[in-house]
């Protein structure tokens, strides 16, 4: 028998609203369940639980806020995880249990509502609780969808202006959900900048092979299986984290934990502001079509605001991409626990020497900013030159 | 098909990729990518619908044609009569 807790979902969480059960006492569960959905500062999060048994009792409420580690569900029969992995990757082998229920389904019934409104089901129930009429109510979840904390707000709201003249409505909740996350982006990012000592470093290549490998790898192909160069950096990093140990794991109590597998966590901007780093788990070993598929899967679930915990929590190293249409460079701030964070600008045309000629160019400027106290500068040199390097052979990536 | 009609189910795709978005004050020249918020892989995800729901198969090289709504219409409006003739 164990507790099933609030699982801690970033560096910055302290508490999180249970939103949605997905189980119920009786149901069997294994390891890599999602068994609920937490609002958080970084939105709805589907959670999962890292060993299997049969759920005894739920203890947590719909709509209660708990701190990290307060039980939420006792588990009997329980099998600790055999798989042991940093950041608590979900494992793939799992033991026999009825088929769990598809993500899409979980997306539907929790992430969007049918009845015209988008709204949470925890939020409708506040609401229906409170006689509060949602049309009100200015959403500021994923799709502008109206999450717990909205009608929360509202409530908190109509509760402070009880003399409000008539015709006024209690100030608009909006935008809370975005102040909530900019405050915990902030929160993370001065954590950072405060207590890891950062050094930082930038090589531009030209990235002409790997464009070119691209073009007509997709000339073949439907729009459905081609790849984004993002595809490329992330598998470049990625297997350059096998031969640098030290820019891929974690500072914790005082020491760096080397991870045994790479999580490439891939910085997503959330379409009106803010942004979520979800991991590629053991992006190293996958093939390039694989981290599209799963890179295109992030994408399309962060813009839905659907992502889960081990995706939040997991990722051992950071890539930082600004796409094709920004600017030629960033210089990224590490995410704590991780000791490292490359960033990738857009590629820019540009007049090169080869050859002893001039020739026209596009270029790829890559930073890489890493954790003094694990690895020094020339150490990260060489891991930036390595990301390089795998980029001008994209065959063999 | 008339233009309206392929304007319509761009429209829902659209919605569909940003569903965040006021299409109804979409200019129809304006860079979708700009508008919507369409990361590569967003803009992908548009291309792919077109081959699935119009059979439109666009090439790489062809994108830029379509970075906008009137572009994208007159695009497929060429290729869908190409192919009655």
């Amino acid at each position: 028998m164990s507790e099933f807790r609030m699982p801690s979902l970033g560096a910055d969480m302290e508490a999180g609203t249970l939103v949605e059960w997905l189980k119920k006492p009786g149901d069997r569960v294994a390891p890599g369940d999602v068994v609920a959905v937490v609002e958080t500062q970084k939105g709805a999060i589907e959670i999962e639980i890292f060993e299997g048994g049969i759920i005894e009792r739920l203890i947590a409420k719909v709509g209660e806020t708990l701190p990290v580690g307060s039980p939420l569900a006792i588990i009997a029969g329980s099998q600790p995880s055999s798989v042991p992995q940093a950041g608590q990757t979900a494992p793939e082998v799992e033991p026999e249990r009825p088929a769990p229920p598809p993500v899409e389904t979980v997306t539907e019934t929790a992430a969007t509502a049918q009845r015209g409104i988008r709204a949470s089901p925890a939020a409708r129930k506040l609401a229906a609780d409170h006689h509060v009429d949602l049309e009100a109510l200015t959403g500021s979840g994923p799709e502008g969808a109206i999450v717990y904390v909205d009608v929360e707000n509202w409530l908190h709201a109509a509760a402070r202006q009880p003399a409000s003249p008539p015709g006024t409505s209690p100030p608009p909740p909006a935008r809370r959900g975005r102040e909530a996350m900019r405050e915990a982006i902030g929160a993370t990012m001065a954590r950072a900048k405060r207590e890891i000592p950062h050094y930082y470093l930038q090589h531009t290549f030209e990235f002409d092979r790997a464009l070119d490998w691209l073009s007509r790898t997709n000339a073949a192909l439907g729009p459905d299986r081609r790849l984004v160069p993002g595809t490329l950096l992330v598998k470049a990093l990625a297997l350059a984290c096998r031969e640098f140990a030290d820019f891929n794991g974690y500072w914790r109590d005082g020491h760096f934990e080397a991870s045994q597998s790479v999580n490439v966590g891939t910085a997503i901007a959330i379409p009106g502001g803010g942004l979520v780093a979800p991991a590629i788990m053991e992006a190293d070993r996958l093939e390039l079509p694989a981290v599209m598929e799963r890179l295109r899967d992030l994408v399309n679930r962060v813009r839905a605001g659907r992502y889960r915990g081990s995706e939040l929590t997991g990722a051992t190293v950071t890539l930082s991409s600004l796409g094709e249409r920004s600017v030629e460079g960033l210089w990224p701030i590490i995410n704590p626990p991780q000791v490292a964070i490359v960033g990738a600008g857009t590629p820019v045309e540009r007049p090169w020497i080869r050859d002893g000629r001039v020739v026209p160019a596009a270029t790829l400027m890559l930073t890489l900013a890493a954790d003094h106290r694990v690895s020094d500068g020339h150490r990260g040199a060489r891991f930036l030159a390595a990301i390089a390097a795998k980029l001008q052979e994209p065959e063999k990536l | 098909m008339t233009r309206d009609e392929l304007r319509r189910i761009l429209l829902d795709e659209l919605g569909r990729l940003a569903p965040e978005v006021d299409l109804a004050s979409l200019d129809e020249q304006s860079d979708l990518r700009e508008a919507l918020e369409l990361d590569s892989i967003s803009f992908l995800n548009f291309m792919t619908v077109l081959d699935k729901r119009l059979g439109v198969v666009v090439p790489e090289a062809d994108y830029p044609m379509l970075y906008s709504l009137s572009g994208a219409l007159d695009y497929l409006e060429r290729h869908l009569s190409d192919r009655r003739s």
